[in-house]
């Protein structure tokens, strides 16, 4: 089977450069196709990207604590640039602080990602959902 | 007289053959005689060739040439992403020395269709999608090309491996050259494959085309287009030969009469730790083209790009007495300006040509305000750290305050990444896309003559 695309990066102006190339080598080792667009990656850029590489999911990393600022608004550029039912899942440390995740969760899906994963979450975490979203090894 | 070599210019108004001394290294004949389009480039040619007959030079050891005649080589491009394929293939096309007339995004429609049938292009390069991504869209163009050209023309087709065979298959009719994809994964630029399959067209379709085959299979080296030629000379002067060194990272401007090239040999990378560069990686050996920017036919798109107040206040001018310039310039691209006012409007729009046409080529630095304050973002080339700018084309050179029109071209940068103090060489002699044919093929020669004929301001 053709190996599906994930096109990763981390979103705004974010520059904690270390989990995403962790991420990059997890989702290559879990036999993803990785388009790593690094760090400090607006919203366009990651559409771009998806549509070039025709991306079979967006994975959003934010580690600075505002990428609920940094997501508003993708859903629906994705919308107009034709992709707009691919998976975007977003992690790290999305929030300030801490804070109960089921409402972040909560307010993070109603902007139109598919998943928000709370702080601690592992790349593992990630691969597991992916696997099931994309309807792998089924 | 020993070996002399030949060096012809086909230009799109004169024709320049510049003969040199390999042996003395000097340049001992020169003409320019004007290009004849419809009796055939070849006509100019022979004119050109009583003319340094009358200099002197007689016997021609071996010849090379580069043409820009007949409109240049008149590309049109299109890819599926702005910023992504459809940017790669407008710089693979610009390195290869085109000149790009139209570039199409996403899905080509029926009315891009008609302005190709209307003008068709000497070479139709088709991308989208990085191999194994999306496969729709060149395929979609693929038939849109094949169902609505009126009559075939060569087309490159380096997009998507995946989707190479099938849109190959559609585009059978125009018998496509099929590359390695122009961008095989996202933010990869592979332009030389692509800028090769061009060189090949050129000379198998454009050359017939054009009425240059006997002036071809005479030549010591394959016909070139003439910003080819330049951008192997501007090379060869920063990077030097195993037998001498360059001058470094160097950028060049030719401003013509209808458009203004600008070249960059450099890396142009971020000289700070704290710069995050963004956008797709830049060519070392860079070319643009304004195709607005101009001094004679192009000298309105000046205008409207700076400004008419600007230009006013700039040259003194008279709203009235620019208006009568202005005419005069887009009428006669052969007209030359003496003295007095038409002097200064000439020097105002050539000051205006080379801050826009530089500020266009440059990358920027910009300072992104997030919410954690202030950081820094490139875009494109860095060229402050270049110590040397070529001038060469139209009236300029033989002024001798061009310097002086470029340092104050740099002034007030802004977010611009312009050359910061860079000294100043002029191409008085216009021997540069002449000296950049013979880096292709002697480059030790062309190197010490380059050195030798540009003078520092
Ligand atoms: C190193 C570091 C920095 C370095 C970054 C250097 C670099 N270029 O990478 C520097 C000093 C520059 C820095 C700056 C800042 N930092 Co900092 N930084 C850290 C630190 C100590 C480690 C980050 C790291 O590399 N971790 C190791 C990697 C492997 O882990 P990771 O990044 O968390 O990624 C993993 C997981 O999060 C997860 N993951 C990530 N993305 C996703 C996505 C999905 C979908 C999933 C499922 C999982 C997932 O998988 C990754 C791999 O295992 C953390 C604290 C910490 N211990 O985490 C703070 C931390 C991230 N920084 C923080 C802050 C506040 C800042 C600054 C704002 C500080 C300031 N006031 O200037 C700036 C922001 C600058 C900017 N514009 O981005 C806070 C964020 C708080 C919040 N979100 O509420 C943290 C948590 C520290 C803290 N406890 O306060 N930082």
């Amino acid at each position: 089977m053709d190996k599906k695309t994930l096109v990763i990066g981390v979103i705004g102006a974010d520059v904690h450069a270390v989990g995403i190339r962790i991420l990059d080598y997890a989702f290559q080792d879990a036999g993803f196709n990785v388009v790593n667009l690094g760090v400090m990656v607006s919203q366009e850029e990651f559409i771009a990207a998806a549509v070039e590489t025709n991306a079979d999911a967006i994975v959003v990393s934010s580690l600075y604590g505002h990428g609920e600022l940094d997501v508003r608004g993708l859903r629906d550029k994705c919308v107009e640039a034709g992709i707009g039912d691919i998976p975007i899942y977003i992690g790290g440390n999305i929030v300030v602080g801490k804070q109960p995740f089921d409402k972040v969760e909560e307010r993070f899906l109603a902007m139109g990602l598919s998943r928000a994963f709370p702080p601690g979450s592992t790349p593992e975490t990630a691969i597991e959902y992916l696997k099931k979203d994309l309807g792998i090894g089924q | 007289m020993a070996k002399v070599t030949l060096l012809t210019d086909f230009g799109s108004t004169y024709t320049k053959l510049t003969a040199v001394d390999l042996d003395s290294e000097r340049t001992v004949g020169f003409a320019r005689v004007p290009t004849t389009v419809r009796t055939g480039l070849p006509d100019g040619l022979s004119d050109g060739l009583s003319e340094l007959k009358k200099q002197g030079v007689t016997t021609i050891a071996a010849r090379l040439a580069c043409s820009s005649a007949a409109g240049g080589l008149k590309m049109a491009v299109s890819g599926l992403m702005p910023e992504l394929t459809v940017e790669a293939a407008r710089r693979a096309a610009l390195g290869a020395g085109a000149k790009v007339w139209r570039v199409y995004s996403h899905e080509l429609t029926r009315a891009d269709i008609a302005e190709l049938n209307a003008a068709p292009p000497d070479i139709f390069l088709l991308t989208g999608g990085t191999d194994g991504g999306n496969k729709a869209n060149i395929l979609k163009n693929a038939g849109m090309l094949s169902r609505h050209a009126a009559r075939p023309f060569p087309v490159v087709l380096a997009g998507n491996r995946a989707a190479a065979d099938e849109a190959a298959d559609l585009l059978r009719a125009f018998s496509p050259v099929v590359c390695p994809n122009v961008m095989p994964t996202l933010g990869v630029l592979a332009a030389e494959p692509v800028q090769a399959a061009i060189r090949t067209i050129f000379l198998k379709h454009i050359v017939r085309a054009k009425g240059l085959q006997d002036v071809a299979s005479e030549l010591n080296a394959p016909l070139i287009p003439t910003p080819s030629a330049v951008l192997a000379g501007m090379t060869l002067l920063a990077d030097g030969t195993d037998a001498r060194p360059g001058l470094g990272g160097i950028a060049g401007v030719d401003i013509g009469g209808a458009t203004t090239d600008v070249y960059s040999i450099c890396r142009g990378e971020p000289s700070e730790a704290n710069i995050t560069l963004r956008g797709l990686p830049e060519p070392y050996a860079k070319r643009t083209v304004e195709g607005d920017i101009g001094l004679r036919f192009s000298c309105r798109g000046i205008v409207s790009a700076a400004g008419e107040a600007d230009i006013m206040r700039h040259s003194g001018l008279s709203a009235e007495a620019l208006q009568t310039g202005l005419s005069q310039r887009e009428n006669d691209p052969g007209w030359l300006a003496a003295a007095g006012s038409d002097l200064q409007l000439d020097k105002t729009l050539a000051y205006f040509a080379l801050a826009i046409a530089l500020r266009r080529h440059a990358g920027q630095l910009e300072s992104v305000y997030t919410p954690l304050g202030q950081t820094f973002v490139q875009t494109g080339k860095d060229l402050r750290p270049l110590r040397h700018v070529l001038l060469t084309g139209g009236p300029l050179i033989a002024w001798h305050d061009a310097g002086a029109l470029l340092a104050a071209a740099l002034r007030d940068s802004g977010s611009s990444l312009l050359p910061r103090s860079p000294a100043v060489l002029v191409d008085r002699g216009y021997r540069f896309s002449a000296l950049g044919l013979l880096a292709t093929w002697q480059p030790d020669i062309a190197l010490r003559m380059m050195l030798k004929e540009f003078s520092y301001e």
